[in-house]
Protein backbone atom coordinates (compact mmCIF):
# COMPACT_ATOMS: atom_id res chain seq x y z
CA UNK A 1 0.00 0.00 0.00
CA UNK A 2 2.98 2.31 0.63
CA UNK A 3 3.95 1.94 -3.02
CA UNK A 4 0.46 3.05 -4.11
CA UNK A 5 0.67 6.27 -2.13
CA UNK A 6 4.21 6.83 -3.39
CA UNK A 7 2.87 6.63 -6.93
CA UNK A 8 0.53 9.50 -6.02
CA UNK A 9 3.62 11.67 -5.65
CA UNK A 10 4.28 11.44 -1.90
CA UNK A 11 7.73 10.86 -0.48
CA UNK A 12 8.37 7.57 1.30
CA UNK A 13 7.79 8.77 4.86
CA UNK A 14 4.47 10.41 4.09
CA UNK A 15 3.33 7.47 1.97
CA UNK A 16 4.17 5.10 4.83
CA UNK A 17 2.33 7.29 7.31
CA UNK A 18 -0.81 7.60 5.20
CA UNK A 19 -0.86 3.92 4.27
CA UNK A 20 -0.49 2.90 7.92
CA UNK A 21 -3.40 5.14 8.91
CA UNK A 22 -5.46 3.64 6.09
CA UNK A 23 -4.48 0.14 7.21
CA UNK A 24 -5.54 0.86 10.78
CA UNK A 25 -8.91 2.16 9.59
CA UNK A 26 -9.29 -0.80 7.23
CA UNK A 27 -8.91 -3.15 10.21
CA UNK A 28 -10.64 -1.16 12.96
CA UNK A 29 -13.83 -0.12 11.15
CA UNK A 30 -14.80 -3.59 9.83
CA UNK A 31 -13.82 -4.95 13.24
CA UNK A 32 -16.25 -2.62 15.01
CA UNK A 33 -18.99 -3.56 12.53
CA UNK A 34 -18.07 -7.21 13.07
CA UNK A 35 -18.28 -6.77 16.83
CA UNK A 36 -21.77 -5.26 16.51
CA UNK A 37 -22.91 -8.19 14.38
CA UNK A 38 -21.17 -10.76 16.57
CA UNK A 39 -23.00 -9.47 19.65
CA UNK A 40 -26.23 -10.02 17.73
CA UNK A 41 -25.06 -13.50 16.68
CA UNK A 42 -24.10 -14.33 20.25
CA UNK A 43 -27.56 -13.40 21.51
CA UNK A 44 -29.26 -15.30 18.68
CA UNK A 45 -27.22 -18.48 19.26
CA UNK A 46 -27.75 -18.28 22.97
CA UNK A 47 -31.48 -17.75 22.46
CA UNK A 48 -31.73 -20.66 20.00
CA UNK A 49 -30.08 -23.01 22.49
CA UNK A 50 -32.46 -21.85 25.21
CA UNK A 51 -35.45 -22.30 22.81
CA UNK A 52 -36.10 -18.56 22.71
CA UNK A 53 -36.30 -16.19 19.77
CA UNK A 54 -33.65 -13.71 20.77
CA UNK A 55 -33.59 -10.17 19.32
CA UNK A 56 -36.16 -10.05 16.50
CA UNK A 57 -37.78 -6.62 16.61
CA UNK A 58 -35.29 -4.01 15.38
CA UNK A 59 -34.71 -4.41 11.65
CA UNK A 60 -35.19 -7.63 9.66
CA UNK A 61 -34.62 -10.66 11.98
CA UNK A 62 -33.51 -8.15 14.61
CA UNK A 63 -30.28 -7.53 12.67
CA UNK A 64 -30.08 -3.91 13.79
CA UNK A 65 -30.44 -4.72 17.50
CA UNK A 66 -26.79 -3.98 18.31
CA UNK A 67 -26.98 -0.60 16.60
CA UNK A 68 -30.13 0.26 18.51
CA UNK A 69 -28.39 -0.72 21.74
CA UNK A 70 -25.37 1.34 20.72
CA UNK A 71 -27.57 4.38 20.11
CA UNK A 72 -29.29 3.83 23.44
CA UNK A 73 -26.08 3.81 25.49
CA UNK A 74 -24.72 6.71 23.45
CA UNK A 75 -27.68 8.87 24.44
CA UNK A 76 -27.48 7.90 28.11
CA UNK A 77 -26.00 10.15 30.74
CA UNK A 78 -22.46 9.31 31.82
CA UNK A 79 -22.60 8.88 35.57
CA UNK A 80 -19.33 9.15 37.47
CA UNK A 81 -19.71 8.09 41.11
CA UNK A 82 -18.75 10.92 43.44
CA UNK A 83 -16.53 8.66 45.57
CA UNK A 84 -14.65 7.35 42.56
CA UNK A 85 -11.22 8.33 41.33
CA UNK A 86 -12.58 10.26 38.36
CA UNK A 87 -9.63 10.27 35.96
CA UNK A 88 -8.81 6.60 36.40
CA UNK A 89 -12.50 5.75 36.30
CA UNK A 90 -12.72 7.24 32.81
CA UNK A 91 -9.33 5.98 31.61
CA UNK A 92 -10.07 2.32 32.45
CA UNK A 93 -12.62 1.61 29.69
CA UNK A 94 -10.41 3.45 27.21
CA UNK A 95 -7.52 1.10 28.10
CA UNK A 96 -9.69 -2.00 27.61
CA UNK A 97 -10.98 -0.77 24.27
CA UNK A 98 -7.60 0.40 22.93
CA UNK A 99 -5.80 -2.77 23.95
CA UNK A 100 -8.51 -4.89 22.34
CA UNK A 101 -7.86 -3.13 19.03
CA UNK A 102 -4.05 -3.02 19.26
CA UNK A 103 -3.39 -6.74 18.96
CA UNK A 104 -5.04 -6.88 15.54
CA UNK A 105 -2.02 -5.12 14.01
CA UNK A 106 -0.10 -8.38 13.54
CA UNK A 107 -2.95 -10.68 12.42
CA UNK A 108 -2.43 -11.85 8.81
CA UNK A 109 -5.74 -11.62 6.92
CA UNK A 110 -4.30 -13.06 3.74
CA UNK A 111 -0.88 -14.06 2.50
CA UNK A 112 1.17 -10.95 3.31
CA UNK A 113 -1.92 -8.87 4.11
CA UNK A 114 -0.86 -7.74 7.58
CA UNK A 115 -0.50 -4.24 9.00
CA UNK A 116 2.78 -4.90 10.86
CA UNK A 117 4.72 -7.91 9.59
CA UNK A 118 7.09 -8.01 12.57
CA UNK A 119 9.45 -10.80 13.62
CA UNK A 120 8.05 -10.99 17.14
CA UNK A 121 4.39 -11.04 16.11
CA UNK A 122 3.29 -13.75 18.51
CA UNK A 123 5.16 -12.14 21.42
CA UNK A 124 3.44 -8.86 20.52
CA UNK A 125 0.04 -10.57 20.78
CA UNK A 126 1.02 -12.05 24.13
CA UNK A 127 2.30 -8.67 25.38
CA UNK A 128 -0.82 -6.80 24.33
CA UNK A 129 -3.21 -9.39 25.70
CA UNK A 130 -1.39 -9.18 29.03
CA UNK A 131 -2.25 -5.47 29.13
CA UNK A 132 -5.97 -6.18 28.94
CA UNK A 133 -6.13 -6.89 32.64
CA UNK A 134 -5.37 -3.25 33.50
CA UNK A 135 -8.69 -2.01 32.17
CA UNK A 136 -10.48 -4.32 34.58
CA UNK A 137 -8.20 -3.80 37.58
CA UNK A 138 -8.17 -0.01 37.30
CA UNK A 139 -11.94 0.05 36.86
CA UNK A 140 -12.37 -2.08 39.97
CA UNK A 141 -10.16 0.16 42.06
CA UNK A 142 -11.29 3.53 40.69
CA UNK A 143 -14.98 2.73 41.17
CA UNK A 144 -14.38 2.71 44.94
CA UNK A 145 -17.11 0.16 45.41
CA UNK A 146 -16.88 -3.33 46.84
CA UNK A 147 -18.24 -5.47 44.00
CA UNK A 148 -16.04 -3.96 41.29
CA UNK A 149 -13.10 -4.34 43.64
CA UNK A 150 -13.75 -8.06 44.20
CA UNK A 151 -14.11 -8.43 40.47
CA UNK A 152 -10.80 -6.68 39.84
CA UNK A 153 -9.01 -8.99 42.30
CA UNK A 154 -10.53 -12.02 40.62
CA UNK A 155 -9.70 -10.74 37.15
CA UNK A 156 -6.04 -10.08 37.88
CA UNK A 157 -5.56 -13.53 39.44
CA UNK A 158 -7.46 -15.29 36.67
CA UNK A 159 -5.80 -13.59 33.73
CA UNK A 160 -2.27 -14.01 35.06
CA UNK A 161 -2.90 -17.70 35.77
CA UNK A 162 -4.09 -18.49 32.28
CA UNK A 163 -1.51 -16.33 30.55
CA UNK A 164 1.19 -18.64 31.90
CA UNK A 165 -0.24 -21.73 30.25
CA UNK A 166 -1.09 -19.80 27.08
CA UNK A 167 2.57 -18.81 26.93
CA UNK A 168 3.69 -22.45 27.06
CA UNK A 169 1.10 -23.47 24.46
CA UNK A 170 2.32 -20.75 22.12
CA UNK A 171 5.92 -21.92 22.63
CA UNK A 172 4.92 -25.36 21.29
CA UNK A 173 3.51 -23.70 18.15
CA UNK A 174 6.57 -21.48 17.79
CA UNK A 175 8.92 -24.46 18.15
CA UNK A 176 7.11 -26.28 15.40
CA UNK A 177 6.90 -23.30 13.06
CA UNK A 178 10.44 -22.12 13.85
CA UNK A 179 9.25 -18.51 13.83
CA UNK A 180 7.41 -15.92 15.88
CA UNK A 181 6.06 -14.25 12.75
CA UNK A 182 2.34 -15.04 12.36
CA UNK A 183 2.55 -14.97 8.58
CA UNK A 184 5.31 -17.58 8.61
CA UNK A 185 3.43 -19.67 11.18
CA UNK A 186 0.42 -19.81 8.86
CA UNK A 187 2.58 -20.56 5.82
CA UNK A 188 4.28 -23.40 7.70
CA UNK A 189 0.89 -25.07 8.30
CA UNK A 190 0.35 -25.65 4.57
CA UNK A 191 0.01 -29.41 4.03
CA UNK A 192 1.15 -29.99 7.59
CA UNK A 193 -0.40 -33.45 8.08
CA UNK A 194 -0.14 -36.07 5.29
CA UNK A 195 0.65 -33.19 2.95
CA UNK A 196 -3.05 -32.44 2.63
CA UNK A 197 -4.44 -31.12 5.94
CA UNK A 198 -3.66 -27.46 6.64
CA UNK A 199 -3.33 -26.74 10.33
CA UNK A 200 -1.38 -27.69 13.42
CA UNK A 201 -4.53 -28.91 15.18
CA UNK A 202 -4.49 -32.05 12.98
CA UNK A 203 -1.07 -32.91 14.37
CA UNK A 204 -1.47 -35.45 17.21
CA UNK A 205 1.22 -33.73 19.30
CA UNK A 206 -0.34 -30.28 18.94
CA UNK A 207 -4.02 -31.25 19.07
CA UNK A 208 -4.11 -31.33 22.92
CA UNK A 209 -2.41 -27.93 22.86
CA UNK A 210 -5.24 -26.56 20.70
CA UNK A 211 -7.90 -27.91 23.10
CA UNK A 212 -6.09 -26.25 26.00
CA UNK A 213 -5.66 -23.03 24.03
CA UNK A 214 -9.39 -22.91 23.31
CA UNK A 215 -10.25 -23.34 26.99
CA UNK A 216 -7.53 -20.94 28.18
CA UNK A 217 -8.79 -18.43 25.62
CA UNK A 218 -12.22 -18.54 27.20
CA UNK A 219 -10.67 -18.01 30.62
CA UNK A 220 -8.42 -15.22 29.36
CA UNK A 221 -11.31 -13.30 27.79
CA UNK A 222 -13.46 -14.04 30.88
CA UNK A 223 -16.15 -15.69 28.79
CA UNK A 224 -18.60 -18.17 30.27
CA UNK A 225 -17.98 -20.66 31.91
CA UNK A 226 -15.08 -18.60 33.32
CA UNK A 227 -16.89 -15.26 33.61
CA UNK A 228 -16.27 -14.99 37.34
CA UNK A 229 -15.23 -11.36 36.99
CA UNK A 230 -18.83 -10.43 36.18
CA UNK A 231 -20.70 -13.26 37.84
CA UNK A 232 -24.06 -11.55 38.25
CA UNK A 233 -25.26 -13.80 41.05
CA UNK A 234 -22.26 -12.88 43.22
CA UNK A 235 -20.89 -9.53 42.06
CA UNK A 236 -23.85 -7.64 40.47
CA UNK A 237 -22.05 -6.83 37.20
CA UNK A 238 -18.45 -7.13 38.40
CA UNK A 239 -16.10 -4.34 37.41
CA UNK A 240 -18.78 -2.77 35.18
CA UNK A 241 -21.21 -2.19 38.05
CA UNK A 242 -20.62 1.55 38.32
CA UNK A 243 -20.35 2.19 34.59
CA UNK A 244 -23.01 3.61 32.35
CA UNK A 245 -23.34 5.09 28.90
CA UNK A 246 -20.37 5.10 26.51
CA UNK A 247 -17.89 3.97 29.17
CA UNK A 248 -19.96 0.82 29.54
CA UNK A 249 -20.22 0.48 25.76
CA UNK A 250 -16.42 0.64 25.44
CA UNK A 251 -16.15 -2.34 27.80
CA UNK A 252 -18.77 -4.13 25.82
CA UNK A 253 -17.05 -3.55 22.48
CA UNK A 254 -13.59 -4.27 23.89
CA UNK A 255 -14.73 -7.53 25.43
CA UNK A 256 -16.21 -8.81 22.20
CA UNK A 257 -13.22 -7.59 20.18
CA UNK A 258 -11.07 -9.66 22.55
CA UNK A 259 -13.27 -12.70 22.04
CA UNK A 260 -12.99 -12.25 18.27
CA UNK A 261 -9.21 -11.96 18.66
CA UNK A 262 -9.10 -15.26 20.56
CA UNK A 263 -11.18 -16.91 17.82
CA UNK A 264 -8.81 -15.48 15.22
CA UNK A 265 -5.76 -16.74 17.12
CA UNK A 266 -7.32 -20.21 17.25
CA UNK A 267 -7.78 -20.06 13.49
CA UNK A 268 -4.36 -18.58 12.74
CA UNK A 269 -2.25 -20.71 15.08
CA UNK A 270 -3.98 -24.07 14.84
CA UNK A 271 -6.25 -24.14 11.79
CA UNK A 272 -4.13 -22.60 9.06
CA UNK A 273 -5.47 -19.01 9.18
CA UNK A 274 -6.18 -17.85 5.65
CA UNK A 275 -5.40 -21.28 4.14
CA UNK A 276 -8.29 -23.58 3.20
CA UNK A 277 -8.68 -26.62 5.49
CA UNK A 278 -7.47 -29.02 2.78
CA UNK A 279 -4.43 -28.38 0.61
CA UNK A 280 -6.30 -28.88 -2.70
CA UNK A 281 -5.69 -26.46 -5.61
CA UNK A 282 -9.34 -25.68 -6.37
CA UNK A 283 -9.98 -24.59 -2.79
CA UNK A 284 -7.51 -21.72 -3.27
CA UNK A 285 -9.99 -20.09 -5.70
CA UNK A 286 -11.83 -18.80 -2.63
CA UNK A 287 -9.89 -15.77 -1.30
CA UNK A 288 -7.87 -16.28 1.87
CA UNK A 289 -9.73 -13.81 4.07
CA UNK A 290 -12.99 -15.66 3.37
CA UNK A 291 -11.48 -18.84 4.81
CA UNK A 292 -10.16 -16.89 7.79
CA UNK A 293 -13.56 -15.28 8.37
CA UNK A 294 -15.30 -18.66 8.12
CA UNK A 295 -12.93 -20.11 10.72
CA UNK A 296 -13.36 -17.11 13.04
CA UNK A 297 -17.14 -17.46 12.83
CA UNK A 298 -16.89 -21.19 13.49
CA UNK A 299 -14.83 -20.61 16.62
CA UNK A 300 -17.16 -17.86 17.74
CA UNK A 301 -20.02 -20.32 17.41
CA UNK A 302 -18.06 -22.72 19.64
CA UNK A 303 -17.56 -19.92 22.20
CA UNK A 304 -21.30 -19.13 22.18
CA UNK A 305 -22.16 -22.81 22.33
CA UNK A 306 -20.02 -23.24 25.43
CA UNK A 307 -21.50 -20.10 26.97
CA UNK A 308 -25.03 -21.42 26.43
CA UNK A 309 -24.42 -24.93 27.75
CA UNK A 310 -21.68 -25.04 30.41
CA UNK A 311 -22.44 -23.82 33.95
CA UNK A 312 -20.12 -21.29 35.55
CA UNK A 313 -17.00 -22.60 37.29
CA UNK A 314 -16.41 -22.19 40.97
CA UNK A 315 -13.45 -19.92 41.69
CA UNK A 316 -11.26 -22.61 43.28
CA UNK A 317 -12.01 -24.91 40.32
CA UNK A 318 -10.90 -22.18 37.95
CA UNK A 319 -7.59 -21.71 39.77
CA UNK A 320 -7.07 -25.47 40.03
CA UNK A 321 -7.63 -25.92 36.31
CA UNK A 322 -5.14 -23.18 35.49
CA UNK A 323 -2.32 -24.04 37.87
CA UNK A 324 -2.69 -27.75 38.56
CA UNK A 325 -3.88 -29.05 35.20
CA UNK A 326 -3.00 -26.71 32.34
CA UNK A 327 0.37 -25.50 33.60
CA UNK A 328 1.98 -28.95 34.17
CA UNK A 329 0.42 -30.45 31.03
CA UNK A 330 1.50 -27.56 28.79
CA UNK A 331 4.96 -27.60 30.34
CA UNK A 332 5.15 -31.33 29.66
CA UNK A 333 4.12 -30.78 26.06
CA UNK A 334 6.85 -28.16 25.59
CA UNK A 335 9.35 -30.85 26.59
CA UNK A 336 7.63 -33.45 24.42
CA UNK A 337 7.39 -31.26 21.33
CA UNK A 338 10.94 -29.94 21.60
CA UNK A 339 12.23 -33.48 22.18
CA UNK A 340 10.35 -34.79 19.15
CA UNK A 341 11.65 -31.95 16.97
CA UNK A 342 15.18 -32.50 18.30
CA UNK A 343 15.15 -36.12 17.15
CA UNK A 344 13.32 -35.67 13.85
CA UNK A 345 14.20 -32.23 12.54
CA UNK A 346 17.48 -31.17 14.08
CA UNK A 347 19.01 -34.62 14.64
CA UNK B 1 12.88 12.44 11.34
CA UNK B 2 10.11 10.22 12.70
CA UNK B 3 12.83 8.30 14.54
CA UNK B 4 13.92 11.45 16.36
CA UNK B 5 10.36 12.47 17.21
CA UNK B 6 9.60 8.98 18.52
CA UNK B 7 12.81 8.89 20.56
CA UNK B 8 12.14 12.22 22.25
CA UNK B 9 8.51 11.30 22.84
CA UNK B 10 9.37 7.99 24.51
CA UNK B 11 12.39 9.37 26.40
CA UNK B 12 10.46 12.35 27.75
CA UNK B 13 7.61 10.11 28.84
CA UNK B 14 9.98 7.65 30.53
CA UNK B 15 11.70 10.40 32.52
CA UNK B 16 8.48 12.25 33.31
CA UNK B 17 6.53 9.18 34.41
CA UNK B 18 9.56 7.97 36.37
CA UNK B 19 9.61 11.31 38.21
CA UNK B 20 5.88 11.25 38.88
CA UNK B 21 6.21 7.66 40.15
CA UNK B 22 8.18 8.90 43.13
CA UNK B 23 6.31 12.19 43.48
CA UNK B 24 2.75 10.84 43.37
CA UNK B 25 0.97 10.89 46.72
CA UNK B 26 -1.21 7.88 46.01
CA UNK B 27 0.70 4.56 45.80
CA UNK B 28 -1.73 3.19 43.19
CA UNK B 29 -1.02 6.21 40.99
CA UNK B 30 2.68 5.57 41.54
CA UNK B 31 2.38 2.02 40.24
CA UNK B 32 0.38 3.18 37.23
CA UNK B 33 3.02 5.78 36.37
CA UNK B 34 5.68 3.10 36.79
CA UNK B 35 3.78 0.96 34.28
CA UNK B 36 3.76 3.88 31.84
CA UNK B 37 7.51 4.22 32.34
CA UNK B 38 8.02 0.49 31.59
CA UNK B 39 5.86 0.74 28.52
CA UNK B 40 7.74 3.72 27.12
CA UNK B 41 11.07 2.05 27.89
CA UNK B 42 9.83 -0.82 25.72
CA UNK B 43 9.19 1.75 23.00
CA UNK B 44 12.80 2.92 23.30
CA UNK B 45 13.99 -0.69 22.98
CA UNK B 46 12.01 -1.09 19.78
CA UNK B 47 13.66 2.08 18.43
CA UNK B 48 17.17 0.65 18.90
CA UNK B 49 16.11 -2.58 17.20
CA UNK B 50 15.87 -4.78 20.29
CA UNK B 51 12.27 -5.82 19.66
CA UNK B 52 12.59 -9.10 21.53
CA UNK B 53 13.74 -7.37 24.72
CA UNK B 54 10.96 -4.81 24.28
CA UNK B 55 8.30 -7.52 24.09
CA UNK B 56 9.80 -9.34 27.07
CA UNK B 57 9.77 -6.09 29.03
CA UNK B 58 6.07 -5.65 28.34
CA UNK B 59 5.16 -9.30 28.96
CA UNK B 60 7.19 -9.77 32.14
CA UNK B 61 7.19 -6.36 33.80
CA UNK B 62 4.00 -4.73 32.58
CA UNK B 63 1.97 -7.91 32.16
CA UNK B 64 2.98 -9.82 35.26
CA UNK B 65 5.18 -8.01 37.80
CA UNK B 66 3.35 -4.68 37.74
CA UNK B 67 -0.02 -6.42 37.92
CA UNK B 68 1.12 -8.08 41.14
CA UNK B 69 2.42 -4.72 42.44
CA UNK B 70 -0.93 -3.16 41.67
CA UNK B 71 -2.73 -6.13 43.23
CA UNK B 72 -0.83 -5.74 46.49
CA UNK B 73 -0.84 -1.93 46.62
CA UNK B 74 -4.58 -1.77 46.00
CA UNK B 75 -5.25 -4.07 48.93
CA UNK B 76 -3.02 -2.14 51.31
CA UNK B 77 -4.75 0.11 53.78
CA UNK B 78 -2.29 2.97 53.72
CA UNK B 79 -2.09 5.55 56.44
CA UNK B 80 -0.55 8.64 54.82
CA UNK B 81 0.32 10.32 58.12
CA UNK B 82 2.37 7.30 59.16
CA UNK B 83 4.14 7.32 55.79
CA UNK B 84 5.13 10.94 56.26
CA UNK B 85 6.35 10.27 59.79
CA UNK B 86 8.83 7.73 58.37
CA UNK B 87 10.14 10.33 55.94
CA UNK B 88 12.42 12.15 58.40
CA UNK B 89 13.74 8.90 59.85
CA UNK B 90 14.64 7.40 56.46
CA UNK B 91 15.83 10.66 54.90
CA UNK B 92 19.61 10.05 55.37
CA UNK B 93 19.34 6.55 53.92
CA UNK B 94 17.38 7.88 50.96
CA UNK B 95 19.99 10.58 50.35
CA UNK B 96 22.73 7.96 50.44
CA UNK B 97 20.99 5.87 47.77
CA UNK B 98 20.39 9.01 45.70
CA UNK B 99 24.08 10.01 45.89
CA UNK B 100 25.18 6.52 44.84
CA UNK B 101 22.79 6.56 41.88
CA UNK B 102 23.97 10.05 40.88
CA UNK B 103 27.61 8.87 41.00
CA UNK B 104 26.71 5.93 38.79
CA UNK B 105 25.03 8.16 36.23
CA UNK B 106 28.01 10.54 36.17
CA UNK B 107 30.37 7.59 35.85
CA UNK B 108 28.28 6.13 33.02
CA UNK B 109 28.15 9.41 31.10
CA UNK B 110 31.88 9.89 31.69
CA UNK B 111 32.69 6.43 30.36
CA UNK B 112 30.48 7.02 27.35
CA UNK B 113 32.14 10.38 26.64
CA UNK B 114 35.58 8.79 26.90
CA UNK B 115 34.53 6.39 24.15
CA UNK B 116 35.28 3.39 26.28
CA UNK B 117 31.86 1.86 25.84
CA UNK B 118 32.16 -1.50 24.09
CA UNK B 119 29.03 -3.59 24.01
CA UNK B 120 29.87 -7.28 24.17
CA UNK B 121 33.44 -8.40 23.63
CA UNK B 122 36.12 -5.89 22.58
CA UNK B 123 36.63 -7.56 19.19
CA UNK B 124 32.90 -7.34 18.53
CA UNK B 125 32.48 -11.08 18.06
CA UNK B 126 29.42 -11.14 20.30
CA UNK B 127 27.70 -8.30 18.47
CA UNK B 128 24.62 -9.14 16.44
CA UNK B 129 25.34 -9.84 12.80
CA UNK B 130 23.33 -7.82 10.30
CA UNK B 131 20.25 -9.65 9.03
CA UNK B 132 19.99 -12.02 11.98
CA UNK B 133 16.81 -11.60 13.96
CA UNK B 134 16.99 -10.65 17.64
CA UNK B 135 15.57 -13.93 18.84
CA UNK B 136 18.04 -16.02 16.82
CA UNK B 137 21.00 -13.95 17.99
CA UNK B 138 20.00 -14.10 21.65
CA UNK B 139 19.16 -17.80 21.38
CA UNK B 140 22.52 -18.64 19.83
CA UNK B 141 24.34 -16.75 22.56
CA UNK B 142 22.30 -18.01 25.50
CA UNK B 143 22.17 -21.65 24.42
CA UNK B 144 25.63 -21.73 22.91
CA UNK B 145 28.35 -19.60 24.42
CA UNK B 146 26.68 -18.85 27.75
CA UNK B 147 24.85 -22.16 28.17
CA UNK B 148 26.22 -23.02 31.62
CA UNK B 149 25.78 -19.52 33.00
CA UNK B 150 22.23 -19.50 31.67
CA UNK B 151 21.47 -22.86 33.22
CA UNK B 152 23.02 -21.73 36.51
CA UNK B 153 20.68 -18.74 36.48
CA UNK B 154 17.80 -21.11 35.85
CA UNK B 155 18.78 -23.33 38.78
CA UNK B 156 19.08 -20.31 41.07
CA UNK B 157 15.60 -19.15 40.07
CA UNK B 158 14.23 -22.64 40.66
CA UNK B 159 15.77 -22.76 44.13
CA UNK B 160 14.38 -19.30 44.90
CA UNK B 161 10.94 -20.38 43.76
CA UNK B 162 10.94 -23.58 45.80
CA UNK B 163 12.31 -21.64 48.77
CA UNK B 164 9.50 -19.10 48.56
CA UNK B 165 6.91 -21.87 48.41
CA UNK B 166 8.46 -23.77 51.33
CA UNK B 167 8.68 -20.61 53.45
CA UNK B 168 5.11 -19.52 52.89
CA UNK B 169 3.47 -22.92 52.82
CA UNK B 170 1.57 -23.87 55.95
CA UNK B 171 -0.73 -26.73 56.70
CA UNK B 172 -4.06 -25.45 57.93
CA UNK B 173 -6.27 -27.75 59.91
CA UNK B 174 -9.04 -25.26 60.64
CA UNK B 175 -10.29 -25.01 57.06
CA UNK B 176 -12.07 -27.55 54.94
CA UNK B 177 -10.39 -27.95 51.57
CA UNK B 178 -11.98 -29.04 48.32
CA UNK B 179 -11.18 -32.59 47.29
CA UNK B 180 -11.91 -32.35 43.59
CA UNK B 181 -11.53 -36.03 42.72
CA UNK B 182 -13.94 -37.01 45.49
CA UNK B 183 -16.40 -34.38 44.31
CA UNK B 184 -16.25 -35.69 40.76
CA UNK B 185 -16.57 -39.32 41.89
CA UNK B 186 -19.76 -38.54 43.84
CA UNK B 187 -22.94 -40.04 42.38
CA UNK B 188 -26.55 -38.91 42.99
CA UNK B 189 -27.60 -42.12 44.75
CA UNK B 190 -24.95 -41.78 47.45
CA UNK B 191 -25.57 -38.05 47.93
CA UNK B 192 -29.34 -38.06 48.20
CA UNK B 193 -31.80 -40.22 50.05
CA UNK B 194 -35.45 -40.56 49.19
CA UNK B 195 -37.79 -40.82 52.17
CA UNK B 196 -41.53 -40.87 52.44
CA UNK B 197 -42.32 -39.59 55.95
CA UNK B 198 -45.71 -40.08 57.51
CA UNK B 199 -47.79 -36.92 57.76
CA UNK B 200 -46.87 -34.95 60.86
CA UNK B 201 -43.80 -37.07 61.64
CA UNK B 202 -40.98 -35.43 59.70
CA UNK B 203 -37.60 -36.99 59.10
CA UNK B 204 -34.42 -37.20 61.11
CA UNK B 205 -31.26 -36.54 59.14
Amino acid sequence: MTAFFQSLGMNYEWAWFVSTICGILLIALPLMLGVAMIIYADRKIWAAMALRRGPNVVGPFGLLQSFADGLKVFLQETIVPSASNKILFLIAPIITFTVALMAWAVIPFNSGAVLADINVGLLYVLAISSLGVYGVVIAGWASNSKYPFFSAMRASAQMISYEVSIGFILICVVLWAGSFNLNEIVADQKGHVFGILNGYAFNPLLFPMWVMFLISGMAETARAPFDLTEAESELVAGYQTEYSSMAFALYWLGEYANVLLMCTLNAVLFFGGYLPPLDLPFLYIVPGFVWLLAKILFFFFVFSWVKATVPRYRYDQLMRLGWKVFLPVSLGFVVLVSGYLMFTRYG
Amino acid sequence: MIHTIAFYLFATLVVASGAITILARNPVHSVLWLILAFFNAAGLMVLVGAEFIAMLLVIVYVGAVAVLFLFVVMMLDIDFAELRAGFIKNFPLGMLVAVVLLCEIVLGVGAYRAGALHLGTPDGSAATAVGVSNIKAIGTLLYGRYLFLFEAAGVILLVAMIGAIVLTHRQRSDTRGQNISRQIARRPDEATVNVKPEVGKGVSL
